[in-house]
């Protein structure tokens, strides 16, 4: 049985702990005796048979007939999947969505069904390229739809394929992809690496417009999102809720195949399996695999080793498959993300520290740009709690990230505006929303970029700020260890050349000898604080 | 006797100090035909001039260009050799009056009567008679071998070409007149350009003439909410920009990608998935751009993120370029200099100052035995975290 994530104390044996530092990393000793650090589960057992648990959940869905029974000729079927957002880092192939696709795509031509289109659902996000298309359905289906136009990339800016669907109670206006709105079944195909991902939200905001997902992106939902990670105390999942309901209501059916991975990131055996074990565990040829890695990556230009962490595939196992209506759906996947991630913490400290790895959900292939960095950190990282945040209010957040001011100008063409004419203003949200999303979200450069380029939408750097809101309005500071210190102030936060430093300015903060957890991440660990 | 800093017409001299120059700028003055020294002082042509002796005086870039051995020859049959530099002057008259010099030399300087019709509209600074009438040739004093120059104890001044004082403005507020004066000229005609009173401007350069003309264009404007760019390279500048009331000051770099965000232009280029504003051309742009620069460089910026239909404003004092004309033919640009000023600039220059608070540009000082010094910093104010540096006269023993 593989073992379950756990909370270690530190004491003065405890040998020093890995840190994460964009594409290399760090060993830090932490403070004895007043520090934790909170590790991650083993990986669960994965499915033996992923196709055999394919069929089985789309012919016994759960509050749903099996999916044969609800094709037939004629009809209008469109097929929605994840995009490259997701998992992190990719998957070996063959991914997860391509075998779940291949499986609905044979009952289909089985019930007669010829009209079928597949959708990358990517929001806001930049348009997948052929090769990432390709890894996510396999080439098979690949070739038989994108040819003709069948299978494609959502594009949130298209008048000509948006469906205006109503309004919640709340005010909040649904606009989802028309073909989506008007077709006659809608598969959702989802991969659920964190627990804030799938449910309505899959539809209401992977298949929406601007228009739609400003009701939820904002500072005021973000900062009432606690957390992210907890659908049940997330501003931001009632308000993809609420939409769901107005599309469930506008007639769209939706038959929602949602899958959960283990942890298996970095592989049981292999270069980077030695960040999966847990330090007091490495063995001596670890240690010497650590340092070789370390010293071959300190020899390699930042362009080689980007390259050599973004080809990483890993190797994850499939714990579950399941289909049917959104919400039981949606309910026993979490419980499966939360079987993988949960770990039980006692009580908050004054100081959380971690590593912030090369990837994050916006930079696939990609440069993680200093916004980045905040929406990792702040954002994603700092969400990982179910309870409360696993550092006090006024406390401090440690981050290790090299944090160059560099961008991708083809994917991030915003971030680069956004960085050098609204951080240079304020960090506010709010300001920052007020005064500045309206411009950037309709400028037609922007537009233009996302729709015809690789460019992320021109509002979605406002989007990764505000997704760390929650974080800013908790926190006392935030220190980050080993980045470039005029990009660390632009963000608003304090530069620090080593954990000690940082855990020594903490002390403006949060007063002498404060409490320290660690969150060693990753593989994905979420806190069940108390 | 007076004490005077002389640039003699030495050919071969020259030709080392433009050698200099171009290696470092401002090492000219070491190099070149420079020399300090006592020389007779000055005679005006009529009774009517009075004599000017030199409190502060600046060190302006066409100062800089003419000891690197830079100046256009353009410049050859308008200045008439030796002379002492120096143009941004405040100086004492001797009852003690102390006023700053207007240094054009038009026709009422020159005695010549009827003016020329440029001289007759007001437009001395248009003067078309700046070689003739009974003073040598020279577009302004200190390029004029008769009336001397601000880099020395003693001048002279016509009437017509002095300013009063106010008692309340200290010296190190009134040397920044002459330039201001020049920024006024540039902001009125920024107002009366495409920019209007309230469009959006960008300005090149935040040195002397970038930091004056911002200044400048703010007190003309009153407070509307136009929206001024400004770039800056140095970090002292850019601060200065801020003060001074910039809307965004963004590096040169970042200028296009400023101008194309703050108008929503879209990009041209021939690869699509790598347009960037940084690379391509954008297609819109601000109504005006007012070069502060005047390198090759800046003008080719300028022409590039100035709107359909725009104006180009040259303020600051360029030399011969190389450009590519093709988007001004194309997108029907206005190319236009932006030259000195009038007496009325002058008057509106002395509020400027005081109400912004210009004294604060004048980052050093200098006696004139240290000219190299002084030139030296001079030509490199901005890296070394400067704007104007002057010469100090007012300890100088031939007072
Ligand atoms: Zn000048
Ligand atoms: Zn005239």
């Amino acid at each position: 049985m593989p073992r379950p994530g756990l909370v270690l104390d530190v004491d003065r044996s405890t040998p020093p702990i890995l840190f994460h530092h964009g594409e290399s990393f760090r060993l830090e000793k932490l403070p004895a005796g007043r520090s934790r650090v909170v590790y991650p589960a083993e990986p669960l057992p994965a499915l033996r048979d992923v196709e055999g648990a394919i069929a089985d959940a789309l012919d016994h869905p759960l509050d749903s007939d099996p999916l044969a029974a609800r094709l037939r000729p004629g009809m209008k079927l469109v097929i929605a999947f994840d995009d490259v957002s997701l998992p992190l880092p990719k998957m070996r192939r063959p991914d997860i969505r391509q075998r779940v696709i291949e499986a609905v795509l044979d009952r289909a031509a089985a019930a007669g069904v010829d009209d079928v289109r597949i959708i990358a659902a990517l929001a806001l996000h930049r348009r997948m390229t052929e090769d990432e298309l390709r890894h996510a359905v396999g080439d098979r289906v690949y070739d038989a739809f994108a040819p003709d136009g069948r299978l494609y990339n959502h594009d949130a800016e298209d008048p000509d394929d948006l469906a205006f669907l109503g309004t919640t109670p709340h005010g909040e206006e649904v606009e989802i992809n028309k073909a989506a709105a008007e077709s006659d079944l809608l598969v959702y195909v989802n991969i659920n690496i964190v627990s804030m991902d799938g449910g309505h939200k899959s539809t209401a905001t992977g298949l929406a417009s601007y228009r739609s997902i400003r009701h939820h992106h904002n500072p005021a939902t973000m900062v009432h999102s606690r957390s992210f990670m907890d659908r049940h105390a997330s501003e931001l999942h009632h308000s993809n809720w609420r939409m769901g309901e107005v599309i469930r209501q506008a007639g769209v059916e939706v038959f929602q195949v949602e899958t959960t991975l283990n942890n298996d990131t970095f592989g049981e055996k292999g270069p980077l399996s030695v960040l999966q074990k847990r330090e007091w565990e490495w063995s001596t040829r670890d240690r010497m695999t650590f340092m070789g890695m370390q010293a071959g990556l300190k020899r390699m230009g930042p362009n080689a080793r980007r390259r050599a962490f973004q080809s990483w595939e890993a190797p994850y196992g499939v714990t579950s498959v399941t289909a049917g209506a959104v919400d039981p759906v949606h309910e026993r996947t979490l419980q499966h993300c939360f079987d993988q991630h949960l770990v039980s913490v006692e009580g908050q400290t004054d100081v959380l520290t971690m590593g912030l790895p090369y990837i994050c959900p916006y930079n696939v292939d990609s440069i993680m740009n200093p916004i980045l960095v905040m929406c990792l950190g702040l954002g994603y990282f700092f969400n990982m709690y179910r309870g409360r945040p696993l550092v006090r209010e006024g406390g401090v957040l440690i981050l290790s990230h090299p944090t160059p001011w560099d961008f991708h100008p083809v994917h991030h063409p915003s971030y680069i505006d956004f960085f050098e004419e609204v951080l240079a203003d304020t960090t506010d949200p709010k300001v920052i929303a007020e005064k500045y999303e309206t411009r950037y979200a309709e400028d037609e450069w922007y537009r233009h970029l996302y729709r015809t380029s690789h460019a992320y939408h021109g509002v979605h750097p406002f989007y990764m700020w505000y997704w760390g809101a929650h974080a800013l309005d908790h926190l006392g500071s935030v220190i980050v260890v080993g980045g470039d210190t005029r990009a660390v102030r632009r963000l608003g936060f304090r530069p620090a050349s080593t954990l000690q430093d940082a855990l020594e300015m903490a002390t403006d903060t949060v007063g002498p000898q404060p409490t320290v957890t660690h969150l060693h991440n990753p593989p994905i660990v979420m806190a069940d604080v108390t | 006797m007076s004490r005077a800093l002389v640039l003699k017409r030495k050919p071969a001299k020259l030709a080392a100090a433009a050698a200099a120059g171009r290696v470092l700028p401002g090492r000219g003055a070491a190099a070149g035909p420079l020399a300090l020294g006592e020389v007779d002082p000055p005679e005006g042509p009529t009774d009517a001039w009075v004599r000017l002796r030199p409190r502060l005086a600046g060190i302006c870039g066409s100062d800089l260009a003419t000891v690197d051995g830079r100046a256009s020859r353009y410049f050859a049959p308008i200045t008439s050799f030796p002379i002492t530099l120096g143009h941004e002057v405040v100086g004492e008259l001797d009852d003690g009056t102390r006023a700053v010099l207007v240094p054009v030399l038009h026709c009422g300087v020159r005695g010549i009567d009827p003016p020329c019709p440029s001289c007759a509209a007001g437009r001395t600074h248009h003067c078309e008679r700046i070689a003739f009438g009974h003073l040598d040739p020279g577009l302004q004093s200190g390029f004029c071998r008769q009336t001397g120059g601000g880099w020395s104890t003693e001048m002279v001044a016509h009437p017509d070409q002095l300013v009063p004082v106010p008692d309340d403005m200290a010296d190190e507020a009134a040397v920044l007149v002459e330039p201001t004066a020049c920024a006024v000229h540039a902001a009125r005609a920024i107002r009366a350009g495409s920019a209007g009173a309230d469009g959006a401007v960008a300005l090149v350069g935040a040195g002397t003439v970038g930091l004056t003309t911002l200044a400048a264009l703010r007190h003309l404007d009153g407070g509307t909410g136009r929206e001024v760019l400004v770039t800056a390279k140095h970090p002292e500048q850019r601060r200065l920009a801020e003060a001074l009331g910039a809307t965004r000051v963004v590096g040169p770099s970042e200028l296009a990608r400023a101008v194309r965000s703050t108008t929503a232009s879209l990009v041209l280029s021939d690869d699509d998935a790598t347009a960037s504003a940084a690379q391509g051309q954008l297609t819109g742009g601000v109504p005006t751009v007012a070069d502060c620069v005047g390198s090759d460089a800046s003008l080719a910026q300028a022409l590039r993120v100035v709107g359909p239909g725009g104006d180009v404003l040259v303020v600051g004092m360029p030399g011969t370029t190389t450009l590519d004309l093709t988007p001004l033919w194309h997108r029907e640009t206005s190319l236009r200099g932006c030259y000195a000023y009038t007496r009325d600039d002058f008057a509106t220059a002395l509020d400027v100052v005081a109400a912004a608070d210009l004294r604060r540009l004048l980052s050093a000082t200098y006696p004139l035995a240290r000219y190299e010094e002084a030139i030296a910093h001079a030509a490199e104010a901005g890296r070394r975290g400067a704007v104007k540096v002057a010469f100090d006269l007012r300890g100088e023993k031939h007072r």
